[in-house]
């Protein structure tokens, strides 16, 4: 495979001034990925600071209630900060680190990333700014408290939809501007090589563990792996290491948003085409010319119009499925979750068990599944009593 | 030698305005490329409106969005482009972001414009290595592929770009984004020395220059200044009467030609 790509997908689609950061990011990754100081350096912190490993959990009632196969949950959301995201800010903030750079910045949708990359940043005492679409701002509220507690400034993005995407450009600009003292720290497996690849690295952690859990709990790999897709970091991190276990089957569930039918949904997957967008290649929600088109999502961390590269060649190579939920499945499940196991989940998380409610009635009970529970719900409590109106109206 | 790299030949600096196609319309994108014309402007960059335009600033960012929501695309600009090239002096080129031309089709998009006599493409978020076939393919039709150089450029990537690049180099002022007011950095003179030395093809300076004195201070060392945020901020104060804006952008021109002469 030609370097930085996954089949056709990825790649360095940037202005030229990134290059000598694109290029220096790899060197040291590179450098430090096989040292055995930096492997301990970042167990330490994931073990003493972020809590890992995290629980695989058996859910019992959601298994009695949908009747089927048996649903183990990756308690993702257990760690710092509520979600998966940390496994790759503390794992980036010591390439920071290694590259002397001063100041951090992040772009962030649901907020998950925006907090877990100030709280990185706080632990290692490098300034930190994080770029945030101001639709986003509101539906979560919470988050950018939290942010600006742990010292981070939150800039406002106003353009576009003010969303996801509409961050991520503003986040590059920045960049552009300062990239002599600045690490960027991407949230997702997109961006321009080798930001896929680094991120993956720092998230397969959910895999491995999996792996070794599921093998103890059960003595057998999972029948199935799901997990949501928005640009993909929390799938990949437990697809990864089971990529080879050709039994094991692995669904990602983007955001069918208001329907696939309709144009309000972020399913890159299903219904975009391929193009490039923030410096990759990959499927992308675009119009005939090449514009890129608003996603929707009730889930601000699935409200992207594009998808991680690698995820495109797993589809491609029909290694992976896709599915998705809408909206109201994703509510629906969220609830369900509270009510039958007392966890509340991320609404991004809630689409990985709404479609997981759709299979696992139709399976038989030795068919066992995980589910990446990628973050604890609190953050969403705002946004679901929003929906959960407008469904009762 | 393609027609962007010849009109450097005439051995005078030239400008490079940047104007956003379909901004404020497509007729008045016209209008503008004959008053550049006229008052001699060298080659003229037109921007393809793009969605999320990562190397420009807010200034340019706001006229290809409200070019975008006029519903302009791709094929409506070449279309209408063709139609003036034939009446001007100065060469144009396209400015656009790949995903554009990707979704165009990249061989259909070389043969449209050369049929539509425009006679060159910078496209900032495409490095060379990400699609050499393109860039084969536009020399091959005597187009010029614009390739940009950056402050932070080391020197091996400078003497590749020099040979790869086409018509002329376009050389970024500052760490940023097009129509940062802080621009041209203060190392661009350093930077211009060095990229001299190491590429024998014209040098074009640009992002962050906005006014005819800025254009002076920078250009000793280029053959090119271009100028794009604050032609676009004269079209911005004018929208509503064109007489007035072509009046305006014809004397900023002027000027700006001027003092490149002196």
């Amino acid at each position: 495979m030609q370097k930085g790509y996954f089949g056709q997908y990825g790649g360095q689609y940037i202005p030229e001034t990134l290059r000598p950061a694109l290029i220096e990011l790899e060197e040291v990754y590179g450098d430090l990925k096989g040292k055995s100081s930096f492997k301990k350096e970042l167990k330490d912190l994931l073990s003493n600071y972020c809590g890992r490993p995290t629980p695989l959990y058996y859910a019992e009632r959601l298994t009695e209630e949908l009747g089927g196969a048996r649903i183990y949950l990756k308690r993702e959301d257990l760690n710092h900060t509520g979600a998966h995201k940390i496994n790759n800010t503390v794992g980036q903030i010591l390439l920071a680190k290694k590259m002397n750079k001063k100041r951090i910045i992040a772009e962030t949708g649901a907020g998950q990333h925006g907090v877990a990359t100030a709280t990185a940043a706080a632990r290692f005492g490098l300034e930190c700014d994080i770029f945030m679409g101001t639709e986003d701002m509101e539906r979560q509220a919470l988050n950018v408290y939290k942010m600006r507690m742990l010292g981070a400034r939150v800039i406002p993005v106003e353009s576009g939809n003010c969303t996801l995407k509409d961050a991520t450009n503003e986040a590059i600009r920045d960049w552009v501007a300062s990239v002599e003292n600045t690490h960027y720290i991407i949230g997702s497996v997109v961006g321009p090589h080798p930001y896929p690849e680094i991120v993956r690295d720092f998230q397969k952690i959910i895999g491995e563990e999996t792996r070794s859990q599921f093998l103890k709990i059960e003595n057998t790999l999972p029948d199935y792996l799901v997990a949501c897709v928005g640009g993909g970091s929390n799938a990949i991190g437990l697809f990864y290491p089971f990529i080879k276990d050709n039994n094991v089957q692995m669904i990602g569930v983007e955001a069918g948003g208001k329907g696939l039918n309709t144009d309000q949904h972020a399913a890159s997957l299903a219904r975009g085409r391929v193009g490039v967008l923030h410096g990759s290649k990959s499927y992308l929600l675009q119009n005939e010319d090449g514009q890129v088109t608003p996603a929707h999502s009730i889930s601000a961390g699935l409200d992207y119009p594009g998808v991680g590269p690698e995820h495109s060649y797993l589809k491609e190579t029909a290694r992976a499925e896709y599915k998705s939920v809408t909206d109201k499945q994703a509510a629906a499940a969220m609830q369900k979750l509270c009510e039958t196991e007392g966890i509340i989940p991320a609404l991004e998380s809630a689409h990985a068990l709404a479609y997981v409610e759709k299979i696992a009635p139709r399976l038989s009970n030795d068919i066992k599944i995980v589910i990446n529970l990628s973050g604890r719900g609190d953050k969403d409590v705002n946004s679901l009593k929003k929906v959960t109106r407008e469904v009762n109206r | 030698m393609n027609a962007v790299k010849q009109v450097f030949h005439e051995n005078k600096k030239i400008l490079i305005p940047y104007i956003c196609g379909g901004y404020p319309d497509l007729k008045t994108t016209i209008e503008i490329i004959k008053t550049l014309d006229n008052n001699k402007a060298g080659i003229i960059e037109v921007g393809i409106p793009f969605s999320d335009p990562l190397a420009d600033g807010p200034v340019i960012q706001s006229a290809g969005q409200n070019a975008l929501q006029k519903g302009v695309n791709l094929a409506q600009l070449i279309s209408v482009l063709e139609k003036v090239t034939s009446d001007i002096k100065a060469p144009i080129v396209l400015m656009g972001y790949y995903n554009n031309i990707y979704q165009y089709g990249r061989d259909k998009f070389i043969n449209d414009i050369k049929e539509a006599g425009i006679k060159g493409v910078i496209i900032p978020d495409l490095p060379w290595e990400e699609d050499p076939g393109f860039f084969q393919n536009l020399k091959k039709n005597n187009l010029a592929g614009i390739l940009l150089a950056a402050l932070n450029t080391p020197l091996s990537r400078i003497k590749f770009l020099g040979k790869k690049s086409t018509g002329f180099l376009y050389c970024v002022s500052l760490m940023g984004v097009t129509g940062d007011k802080k621009g041209p950095d203060r190392r661009t003179s350093d930077f211009i020395e060095q990229v001299k030395k190491n590429t024998s093809l014209p040098l074009g300076l640009g992002f962050g220059i906005d006014s005819p004195q800025k254009a002076h201070q920078v250009s000793k060392d280029v053959q090119g200044i271009i100028i794009g945020s604050a032609f676009i901020d004269i079209i911005n104060q004018y929208t509503g009467d064109q007489k007035t804006m072509l009046n305006k952008i014809g004397c900023f021109t002027e000027s700006i030609v001027n003092i490149l002469d002196q």
